[in-house]
């Protein structure tokens, strides 16, 4: 999808808003909306993929205004209705009652099990290569260009590479291709390179800076070969 | 167009709701929500990437296998996990200086570097360093880079997580493994800063 969460490029947000001394947690609300992250993935209601489509699909101003951590909130909230976990006119009654009741307490409860798988998680993480039998179509070396489509769903096919021509600096092995598992497909897993672009080619000469390029990875199935010496 | 940005207490009351929610359905309790702040507040954070890039400095053949495969490298150290599956470590030199980003979303390598500030996950980074990488270095962190020296930008848009192994300071020639640690900021491994002086 073409939204406001791709803002490589995107002029007029202003200067960069450094904390010093910044605290892991903002609010108490952090922590909860952090761990709704790993106990969700836990539950089944989305993978990393699918997770992020869910914080892409806000409305694109509230996106840009709201603090960070409830992004996850609101794509926690929509897997979670959408797979029937949660009711949304309870959440409203319970939103409710909590902004009523700010300081009363959420009973502790406690589960070895997903305390456990916590641990796990953060210790082995969730890797997203899969084995494949595809070979690679490109190497190390070859000009590609980043298919100039824009497909509807989710895609990390940023807006400001579409078209834009490169050079395979790295190759990766598969992985779980985001085109696939994130709008609820199969793992569908496809080879990922990093492609180095000039800031010329990205931006044009008169606009990029002197001396610098963008590496970005890419999916093999969005590029294609390029000649030597083409541009955008 | 319809929409509403929440307060801190609309959010706060929100997150509640739903908690009590998934705690009732036995999806989390308030013990993991616990365990997990703990863990990034207290046990995964820049500290642990900064004792790679003192190991790093200080013996040759450990940088050279970190900067082959920074995922197996850490892995000697006991560093790992969670969006730290797959890393890559990129060297800056006299020539070459490297900045990290995630342009589309807020990816960043947790096992290294803990939690992401919030200017990282924030608009106005992810739109600008793609775009002026030179100019927010200088501007917005004080850091002010040659124009003879290439900068590169790591968009980190697939599951790879990458980071910077910064130069060694001037002047460390007779300061240990523990000491050079110190010296290694958070900044200095994003790309948008250097290690300290001693």
């Amino acid at each position: 999808m073409n939204g406001v969460h791709d803002l490589g490029g995107t002029d007029g947000l202003g200067p960069v808003p450094i904390e010093e001394n910044e605290p892991v947690w903002h609010a108490e609300w952090e922590k909860a909306a952090f761990a709704m992250f790993a106990t969700s993935f836990r539950a089944g209601l989305f993978g990393v993929d699918q997770f992020r489509y869910g914080i892409e699909q806000m409305h694109p101003a509230a996106y840009l205004l709201s603090p960070y951590y409830e992004h996850w909130l609101h794509t926690v909230e929509h897997y979670g209705t959408a797979k029937g976990v949660i009711d949304p006119d309870e959440l409203d009654r319970r939103t409710e009652h909590f902004l009523a009741n700010p300081d009363e307490p959420l009973p502790r409860t406690s589960d070895p099990e997903l305390l456990a798988f916590v641990d796990a998680a953060v210790e082995h993480g969730a890797p997203a290569k899969r084995p494949s039998d595809r070979g690679p179509s490109f190497a190390v070396g070859d000009q590609v260009r980043v298919n100039d489509d824009s497909p509807r769903g989710h895609t990390r096919k940023a807006r400001y590479v579409r078209g834009k021509v490169g050079t395979v600096v790295m190759a990766h092995g598969t992985f779980i291709y985001p085109d696939s598992a994130g709008n609820g497909g199969d793992d569908d897993p496809q080879h990922v390179y990093t492609v180095r672009f000039t800031n010329e080619e990205l931006w044009g000469p008169e606009a990029a800076e002197p001396n610098g390029s963008v590496y970005f990875d890419v999916w093999e199935p969005y590029i294609r070969p390029a000649p030597r010496g083409a541009t955008a | 167009m319809t929409t509403h940005v929440r307060s801190q207490e609309e959010i706060a009351a929100r997150v509640k709701a739903l908690e009590s929610i998934m705690i009732e359905k036995g999806i989390m309790t308030t013990e993991a929500v616990d365990r997990l702040a703990e863990i990034y507040e207290n046990e995964v954070g820049p500290q642990l990437g900064a004792a790679v890039v003192a190991k790093a400095w200080t013996d040759p053949e450990f940088k050279a296998r970190l900067v082959a495969d920074a995922t197996e490298a850490c892995a000697e150290l006991g560093i790992g996990g969670l969006q730290g599956e797959d890393m890559v470590v990129v060297e800056n030199t006299d020539d070459v200086h490297n900045v990290i980003a995630c342009t589309l979303c807020s990816c960043y390598p947790w096992p290294v570097l803990g939690l992401p500030p919030n200017w990282y996950k924030q608009p106005e980074y992810r739109s600008r360093i793609v775009r002026e990488p030179r100019t927010v270095l200088r501007d917005d962190f004080g850091l002010a880079i040659d124009d003879s020296v290439e900068i590169r930008v790591w968009d980190s848009s697939s599951e790879m997580r990458y980071w910077v192994l910064p130069q060694r300071p001037a002047g460390t020639d007779g300061l240990d493994e523990e000491a050079l640690a110190g010296l290694v900021t958070r900044d200095s491994m994003i790309g948008t800063g250097r290690p300290r002086r001693p």
